[in-house]
């Protein structure tokens, strides 16, 4: 059985048709890329899942369980993490309070995430920078480190999925690299993850399957190595 | 030099200085009591609640009739002290969950209205339980008289008060930047939605906070009753202190409301002595300074 379910989602903002008819899955273990042009709705597939924008129809199910209506503290809770593409650290606070805000302290309900795999301690030997940086505010990190400490700081919450939006996007090539490899260490950990990209270097390596959005649709889904090979998919829904 | 001592008399009196240094210091923590409180309310739920006064003044009633109940007069003081602000707190949240919440994302001028509402609903629920006549809340045996501090009279009720102060500040830091909730309080002011989507239940800290917020309004009512005279005008006295306070400091900044509540109970204390007209004016012409120098207040953030 999938470990997330999204069937038939439909999501506007306002009068506006967003997604239409959206359905994917995502199996535990598995890292999944959803890629597409700008506006193609990416991002706002997350949000459905999340809560934040949530659909108008459609089911979404972790485990079986119903999120679509849930806000979006009760779908973190059931085990979701968000990394939205904005970073959105806390400015006004340090790198520990960033990261202790978003620990878990509430009951885990399933799923094998029972465990407290990442801690504060687990977190910064992923990501050694943080622990130099563990008294400063968030606000005074560079692109790189605040793109970190999000993701470090979702982990906290030890997710069962963790959904990143376009986690690779304005940071230096270099930093790219360093984040590439340390999500894979991610993927080695078991973690499931969900990656929206732009950048098919990114993913390429990291990614187990591809979903291919275009105004707010799935046009297609394949392997990533069935993805990679097929250079015509890639022109008529990439290619810019 | 000759001028200025013929006009301010005082001003080669250090004692006076010190006694006037002293009062300022009183009347300015009871401001940062309640504009804290007010600008934390401020800073997560982004509501200005125009009846953060009104809920100083019913704490202030609450002193005067738990006093009265209270058979034991050496004890009665300090255990209103302590009951009156939580009533408030109560009071607060009830207003929270029943009302305020329906409209956090509402238009500001609804949240104003519905506040200013609140003013009004809780001053008529005033006259008619206590009745218009002033009421006084004594003070405590033990702090009734005026102690000499430099040979000029000081009433002891006012070493409560600063004694008390510093606890509370220093307590207040303590809760905003030692513990969880107070981490949770800060990130909520910059980012609720980011804060929810990490798993955090923002509307039940909307509730926290406004309960809080509320006690310090009415930690600031029960302390004042015993140096005021208990009547009926007090919350639009106090909720136009308060406001020029938090907008000198910065809404939703904690040592901003503390600096400026300081500032603005020196100006009013010093003011009385110069030209007791002008200290109000005063007031709002360095209101008016800094709304035109920094819009957001000494150590507030810019809105983005
Ligand atoms: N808050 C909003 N209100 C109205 N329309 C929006 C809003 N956010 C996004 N949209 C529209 O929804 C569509 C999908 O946006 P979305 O952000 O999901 O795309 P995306 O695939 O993430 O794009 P990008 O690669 O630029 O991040 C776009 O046409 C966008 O203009
Ligand atoms: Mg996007």
């Amino acid at each position: 059985m999938a470990l997330l379910e999204v069937a038939h989602v439909h999501t506007f903002y306002g009068d506006s048709h967003i997604l239409a008819d959206l359905s994917l899955d995502v199996a535990e273990g598995e890292v999944v890329c959803l890629l597409g042009r700008n506006g193609a709705g990416k991002s706002t597939t997350l949000k459905s899942i999340v809560g934040v924008a949530p659909p108008r129809s459609g089911r979404i199910t972790l485990r079986g369980q119903e999120l679509a209506g849930l806000p979006p503290f009760r779908v973190a809770q059931l085990g979701i993490g968000y990394v939205p593409e904005d970073r959105r650290v806390f400015p006004n606070l340090t790198v520990h309070e960033n990261l202790e805000v978003a620990r878990r302290t509430w009951a885990h309900t399933g799923g094998d995430g029972a465990t407290e795999l990442w801690t504060e301690d687990v977190l910064f030997d992923l990501f050694p920078i943080l622990r130099e940086r563990r008294r400063q505010l968030g606000g005074t990190l560079s692109g790189g480190e605040q793109q970190m400490l999000t993701i470090a700081r979702t982990l906290m919450g030890n997710p069962d999925i963790l959904l990143l939006d376009e986690p690779s996007e304005g940071l230096a090539p270099l930093v790219v690299e360093m984040l590439r490899e340390q999500l894979g260490r991610l993927k080695a950990s078991g973690l499931t993850m969900v990656l929206t990209e732009q950048n098919i270097r990114f993913v390429s390596e990291l990614g187990d399957r591809v979903y291919i959005l275009e105004k707010g649709a799935v046009r297609y889904q394949g392997s990533m190595a069935e993805f990679l090979a097929d250079e015509t998919v890639r022109q008529a829904y990439l290619a810019v | 030099m000759e001028l200025i001592t013929s006009l301010f008399p005082w001003i080669t009196n250090g004692p006076l200085i010190a006694v006037q240094v002293m009062s300022g210091l009183s009347v300015g923590m009871f401001l940062f009591l309640i504009s804290v409180g007010m600008s934390l309310i401020f800073g997560v739920t982004r509501i200005v609640n125009l009846a953060h006064g009104s809920f100083y003044m019913v704490s202030a009633y609450f002193m005067v009739t738990l006093i009265e109940v209270m058979p034991e007069r050496a004890l009665s003081f300090w255990i209103a002290l302590l009951l009156a602000p939580v009533g408030v707190a109560i009071l607060g949240g009830v207003i929270e969950v029943t009302l305020l919440r329906r409209i956090y994302r509402r238009d500001p001028m609804m949240q104003l209205i519905l506040t200013f509402g609140l003013i009004l609903v809780i001053g008529t629920l005033v006259l008619l339980v206590w009745g218009p006549d002033n009421k006084s809340v004594p003070r405590p045996d033990a702090l009734a008289g005026s102690v000499r501090i430099f040979g000029q009279p000081f009433p002891s009720y006012y070493l409560l008060v600063l004694g008390l102060s510093p606890l509370v500040a220093v307590g207040l830091w303590l809760v905003f930047y030692r513990t969880r909730w107070g981490m949770l309080v800060r990130a909520a002011t910059v980012d609720r939605e980011m804060l929810g989507a990490l798993g955090v239940n923002v509307s039940r800290l909307y509730t926290q906070v406004f309960v809080f917020g509320s006690w310090l309004a009415g930690l600031g009512g029960a302390l004042a009753a015993p140096t005021v005279a208990v009547a009926l005008g007090m919350d639009a006295d106090v909720l136009i202190n308060a406001f020029v306070v938090v907008v000198i400091g910065g809404l939703g900044s904690f040592a901003g409301s503390l600096i400026s509540a300081l500032l603005v109970g020196e100006l009013q204390s010093f003011g009385i002595l110069i030209f007791p007209a002008v200290s109000i004016v005063l007031l709002f012409a360095i209101m008016a300074v800094v709304l035109i120098v920094r819009p957001w207040g000494l150590l507030g953030r810019p809105e983005e």
